[in-house]
């Protein structure tokens, strides 16, 4: 697989403030990359500097191996969908679509011919006398996205393109988004604060801070292998306890929580570089089940005793609040399992292969 | 239910009322008066006598001078529309890429002339252009002429004068048509392979069109209808139309002519108002005032 985009040490400052630290990231070819992260991490800043938008303070761009910071954006063959979609309000839906067409010297009936293919794979084949103003939020969605891969884009960049539908549209819109980019096979870069989108879509997600990358990795690394706390934290809902453990190096770690005993945990468990005598134990609140006091845990889980705290009902699944020792743990189970009331003591019990060791 | 709907049916007319009288009033009355009096006659010691006579009328529309003196009023008002277009537009389109605190002043600045009556504004390109005046001192001085040159006192000025008036009212129009222009759709036009200049001419003037009309049909109304800046900066053969309707009526003490004269200024400004109302919708204007 080749690279489609390089990121080499790349900085943004606005005046003293600097948005983007030092970043490094390599993008495959015909891959489907998510950066994420809250509000004001600078997803936005490092996209609109692979667009052209805006120049890196430092660092440099390559697309397809060449070095593209000087390259203005007009030349440099990128479709970007914008999270306002941006279609031009003056022009017909045809003429949106065609318009980079224009600048390519596509000859007249080949881009009759390109628009009609873009348009039918958004599925909106017949809107092409309208105004946008004529369309749907999701219909203009769907343009704007139709707009930019007819031009055949190196690399097609979207912010938060989802962000302005509404819950159920933007779950049709982003299955619909992914098959389309897998029928192209064009190398995406897609920026979202919204894990289950990332978490659906990508084949590899950034996750960052502050301006900086905290972990890079499939989906399931990310989700089952953070790298950090904050990623941790910021997927999906996580315990976080304090742990001690021993052998690091070895293929085994044996590690020890107050509450639960000694147990051991697989090095793959531990992300390189952070095995230490202390640390933090991540486990995931669908991971850690609860039951009844009596009831035999499975082979292989570590268990202990706790009070239900509090409890969530959320339709699918039910939210517990569980106090263990003086840790207060979240597990999620689903609605299949045995239901506890607030106040119930209960058994609380979890696989060690589930869970992820942090150094300090 | 239904009484309650049709009360607020009746609200907005009910808080519109005190407008409405007062427009009734001072615009639509007198309105009447000028109609009507444009089919009176004027009796030689200069009252009127109620007539139903089309004389004015015929004068007014037959007569050469007349019609001459429309026309050029009608070309002053355009070039003057078309030059405040070119000079405003590039200024709009600054203030309206201006970031932050900068726009704020440079809106301000665009404020400032409304703060010095227009008649002042006007006598102030005679203390520039005039014999006397700056301009002819600084060409003195350097050695350009021997004597000082006239000028003032026509069409040039006139026009200079009213693109000085007028120039405002165009720039903050465009400016409100420029700043509604959302950045994102230059950005979507460039990243779609536009150089800046393509993306000027496919996005971003044909989206300040609106501005730039409402600019356009204000000058040219009030370019047309101007009374003082012909008489401070224009020669005697310059007058335009609304100096003949003061002639008519103040010095020539002739109302019905005055108001057949009036009428026709009306009739020719209320076509133009009209056609841009058909293609743009009154509406814009109000929001480049507001
Ligand atoms: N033009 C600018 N001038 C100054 N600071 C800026 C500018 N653009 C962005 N920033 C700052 O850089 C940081 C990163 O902004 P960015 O827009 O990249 O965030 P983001 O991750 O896209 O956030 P969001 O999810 O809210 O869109 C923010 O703190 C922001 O205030
Ligand atoms: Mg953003």
């Amino acid at each position: 697989m080749s690279t489609a985009v390089t990121l080499n040490n790349i900085v943004k400052r606005f005046g003293t403030f600097t948005a983007v630290h030092p970043l490094d990231l390599e993008i495959e070819q015909g891959s489907f990359l998510t950066l994420l992260g809250p509000s004001g991490c600078g997803k936005t800043t490092t996209l609109r500097m692979i667009a052209g938008l805006l120049d890196p303070t430092e660092g440099d761009i390559l697309v397809k191996g060449q070095r593209v910071n000087t390259v203005p954006i007009h030349k440099r063959n990128l479709g970007i969908v914008f999270q306002s979609y941006a279609l031009f309000p003056h022009k017909t839906i045809f003429e949106n679509v065609a318009f980079g067409l224009k600048y390519r010297n596509v000859p007249k009936a080949q881009v009759e011919e390109k628009v009609k293919a873009a348009m039918e794979l958004v599925q909106l084949p017949n809107v092409g006398d309208r105004y946008p103003s004529q369309l749907s939020g999701g219909q203009q969605q769907r343009i704007a996205l139709a707009r930019a891969i007819v031009i055949e884009p190196d690399v097609l960049l979207l912010d938060e393109p989802l962000s302005a539908l509404d819950a159920n549209l933007r779950e049709d819109m982003r299955v619909e988004l992914k098959n389309i980019q897998e029928k192209l096979g064009v190398t995406t870069v897609f920026v979202t604060h919204d894990q289950g989108e990332a978490l659906a879509m990508s084949d590899n997600i950034v996750v960052m801070r502050d301006g900086r990358i905290e972990q890079v990795g499939s989906p399931w690394d990310v989700y089952n292998r953070p790298a950090s706390e904050f990623v941790a934290q910021f997927l999906g809902a996580s315990n976080l306890m304090d742990v001690r453990a021993e052998g690091a190096g070895a293929e085994k770690v044996a590690v020890e929580l107050p509450q639960f005993g000694k147990f051991e945990v697989d090095t793959t468990q531990v992300p390189k570089g952070n095995a230490s005598a202390k640390g933090k134990l991540v486990l995931r609140a669908e991971k850690l089940q609860l039951s009844d006091t009596a009831a035999k845990a499975p082979t292989g889980h570590v268990t202990a005793n706790g009070t239900v705290e509090a409890v969530d009902y959320l339709g699918q699944s039910v939210r517990y609040f569980v106090h263990v020792g003086d840790e207060k743990l979240q597990a999620i189970n689903t609605v299949g399992q045995a239901l506890f009331d607030q106040g119930a003591q209960v058994q609380v019990h979890f696989d060690p292969q589930n869970c992820t060791l942090l150094g300090d | 239910m239904a009484t309650i709907e049709q009360s607020e049916k009746r609200a907005p007319w009910v808080l519109l009322s005190p407008a409405l009288v007062t427009i009734a009033l001072l615009l639509v009355v007198p309105l009447m008066f000028i109609v009507v009096y444009s089919f009176w006659l004027r009796t030689s010691v200069g009252g009127v006598e109620a007539a139903f006579s089309l004389a004015n009328w015929q004068e007014a529309l037959t007569d050469r001078f007349y019609r001459d003196i429309l026309i050029s009023t009608v070309r002053i008002a355009a070039i003057t529309t078309i030059l405040c277009a070119i000079i405003g537009y590039p200024v709009a389109y600054f203030v309206a890429r201006a970031r932050g605190v900068n726009r704020g002043f440079l809106l301000l600045l665009l404020m400032l002339p409304f703060w010095v009556s227009y008649i002042i504004r006007t006598m102030s390109w005679i203390n520039i252009l005039g014999v006397s005046g700056a301009l002819n001192s600084l060409l003195l001085a350097i050695g350009v002429i021997d004597e000082p040159i006239q000028m003032l006192y026509n069409e040039v000025t006139v026009i200079l004068g009213l693109v000085h008036f007028l120039l405002p009212f165009m720039i903050l129009n465009t400016y409100v048509s420029l700043d509604g222009i959302d950045r994102a759709l230059e950005d979507a036009a460039n990243s779609l392979g536009a150089n800046p200049m393509q993306t000027f001419w496919e996005v971003t003037l044909p989206l300040s069109v609106p501005g730039l009309a409402a600019g356009a049909v204000l000058c040219f109304v009030l370019g047309a209808g101007t009374y003082i800046t012909p008489v401070i900066l224009g020669g005697p053969t310059d007058a335009m139309f609304a100096n003949l309707v003061f002639e008519a009526i103040i010095t020539q003490l002739d109302w019905p002519l005055g108001a057949v004269l009036s009428l026709m200024l009306l009739v020719v400004l209320g076509a133009v108002v009209l056609t841009y109302n058909r293609f743009m919708g009154l509406g814009q204007i109000a929001k480049g005032i507001g």
